[in-house]
């Protein structure tokens, strides 16, 4: 008996009094709880959408790397101690040598050896293939390798790495705006919901205060419904996004095989994370700032 | 058991409810408050039940200066004293055991302790056959034999009536009469704000007599009339 008895009591009370309430406001619940999800599905798809721009940033920037041609009458040392430098530039992480040869043998390969049948000379120069350590610095490693005795030309997939940085950037600004714009929306529904359901309740409130109810006491049923909107959108929003998401990369997967999309559990698991959380706290904010506002205890 | 030393009220519109009061009343007490119309009378139950802080003065209520009262200690405050009102104010949605069963659920009484009092005050106030009727079902006495059972139900020390027989036929207010005298029998404190001059004359019990604020006559089984 004692505390933990009296504590069931009031939690099972809680509960009854927010379900008559959610029962009761019937349509305003609805509005909210769909306020709430649309914008969890919006932030879930803008998440879900950064996460594989950034995949696919990831894979593109590690095939990233700076070409860089030689002079075409280098001594072999000279050769070598380009090589050095080039290893010395800050950034630098990996450096390749490929000679005209190698070159000239890739290119057979790539567009046909027929095509190349009435070539008697190599036009091909000699090339180092280097890495950076951050896809970032690749501009900056480039125009320093530019600047080296004995190379004729540098070349990289010039304005790539700026435009997929861009573009992700770009994703993720769109998603908070509209997450917070939607979000407010929803904190703004709430609110008016737990308003409706404290005014059709004020009788019994006075009443609750006469009679020596606490002010959590009070209070508790209100946050509750609340918190129970927030989280049902929330949860609608995660099953809609979660089986929306593989619908559309079994489509993708299928029409461009080698596409790197996140489709481990384990990967996208902490957009759902995201999204139930932000339910709760959609649905908490609304309730507290109404029951602040409405419930003078 | 309650005590009012120098008690001032003045609402924040400039009015002066209560000018300088001082009243004690024991345990045990009947206490009858009279006085004409914006006297004071609903003023002095809402400042021993805490709903409004006096301007000046001290009330102490058990012991403890109810002025000082933390927040949060208004509601336990609150538990030691049943309200009664002329309008009712029970839940027209519950049912007559749940209007009372409410006043337990709000202290986290469990349901086996609600099962087991509420039967007890219904049965006290002569309810108990009609503990499922909702208070739109009941006459006015009825109903206003609700309100006791509910103040009753918590054992509070002390009860506040304010004007409870207002809405109430001649017959019904004086059966409401007994019923209170009864619970006065069994040891509870009973303050009750009243216009009713024929029932504070034929009961015999103390009457203080308010008028423009302050205390004008207090008696031990006075009459009605509050002076010129
Ligand atoms: N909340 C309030 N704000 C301002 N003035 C108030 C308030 N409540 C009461 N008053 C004023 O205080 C005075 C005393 O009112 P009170 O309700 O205590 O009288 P009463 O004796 O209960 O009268 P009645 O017999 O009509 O119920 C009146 O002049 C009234 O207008
Ligand atoms: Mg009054």
């Amino acid at each position: 008996m004692g505390l933990t008895a009296m504590a069931l009591n009031t939690v099972r009370y809680y509960f009854r009094e927010a379900f008559t309430s959610l029962r009761r406001n019937g349509w305003l619940s609805l509005a909210s709880i769909g306020t709430v999800t649309v914008s969890l599905f919006i932030l879930g798809c803008c998440l879900l959408l950064v996460l594989n721009a950034n995949k696919l940033a990831g894979a593109l920037e590690s095939m990233l790397e700076i070409s860089v041609f030689l002079k075409n009458d280098l001594a072999e040392e000279q050769v070598r101690r380009l090589r050095e430098e080039i290893k010395f530039v800050p950034g630098v992480a990996e450096v390749e040598f490929i000679s005209k040869e190698q070159a000239l043998e890739k290119m057979r390969q790539s567009i046909g050896a027929d095509k190349l049948e009435g070539l008697d000379y190599n036009p091909l120069p000699d090339a180092f293939r280097v890495k950076t350590i951050d896809p970032q610095q690749v501009p900056r490693v480039a125009g320093e390798i530019a600047k080296l005795a004995g190379v004729e030309e540098v070349r990289y997939g010039q304005g790539l790495v700026e435009k997929l940085l861009m573009v992700t950037r770009g994703i993720r600004m769109a998603g908070w705006v509209s997450m917070a714009v939607l979000g407010v929306a929803a904190v703004f529904l709430i609110f008016t919901t737990i308003r409706v359901s404290v005014f059709s309740r004020r009788r019994e409130i006075n009443i609750m205060k006469y009679l020596g109810a606490t002010n959590w006491f009070i209070r508790f049923p209100f946050l509750l419904e609340g918190m129970f909107l927030g989280v049902a959108g929330a949860f609608l929003a995660a099953v809609t996004v979660y089986y929306g998401y593989f619908l559309i990369i079994k489509e993708v997967s299928a029409l461009i095989p080698f596409f790197p999309l996140a489709n481990q559990l384990n990967e996208i698991s902490p957009v759902f994370a995201c999204i139930i959380g932000l339910g709760l706290v959609i649905g908490a904010a609304g309730s507290v700032l109404s029951v602040h506002r409405f419930l003078n205890v | 058991m309650l005590r009012l030393y120098n008690v001032s009220k003045v609402y924040p519109n400039g009015v002066t409810a209560l000018d300088n009061v001082n009243l004690h009343v024991r345990r045990g007490d009947f206490l009858f408050l009279v006085g004409p119309s914006g006297a004071g009378k609903t003023t002095l139950a809402r400042l021993v039940f805490r709903e409004e802080l006096p301007t000046r003065g001290q009330v102490i209520f058990n012991g403890k200066n109810i002025v000082r009262l933390r927040a949060r200690e208004i509601p336990f405050h609150r538990r030691k004293i049943g309200m009664i009102f002329q309008d009712f104010r029970l839940l027209p949605q519950k049912n007559v055991f749940e209007n009372v069963a409410f006043a337990l659920e709000v202290t986290g009484a469990s349901p086996k302790e609600i099962k087991k009092r509420v039967p007890e005050v219904l049965g006290l106030v002569g309810l108990e056959g009609k503990a499922k009727m909702f208070p739109h079902q009941l006459s006015g006495g009825e109903q206003q034999r609700v309100c006791v059972a509910r103040a009753l139900v918590n054992n509070p020390l002390l009860i506040i009536a304010d004007e409870p027989t207002g809405n109430l036929d001649p017959e019904t207010s004086w059966e409401l009469m007994k019923l209170f005298q009864r619970i006065n029998e069994q040891g509870t404190t009973i303050i009750m704000a009243t216009h009713a001059w024929d029932i504070v004359n034929a009961m015999k019990k103390r009457v203080v007599a308010l008028a423009q604020g302050r205390i004008v006559r207090d008696e031990e089984s006075g009459a009605y009339s509050y002076g010129a």
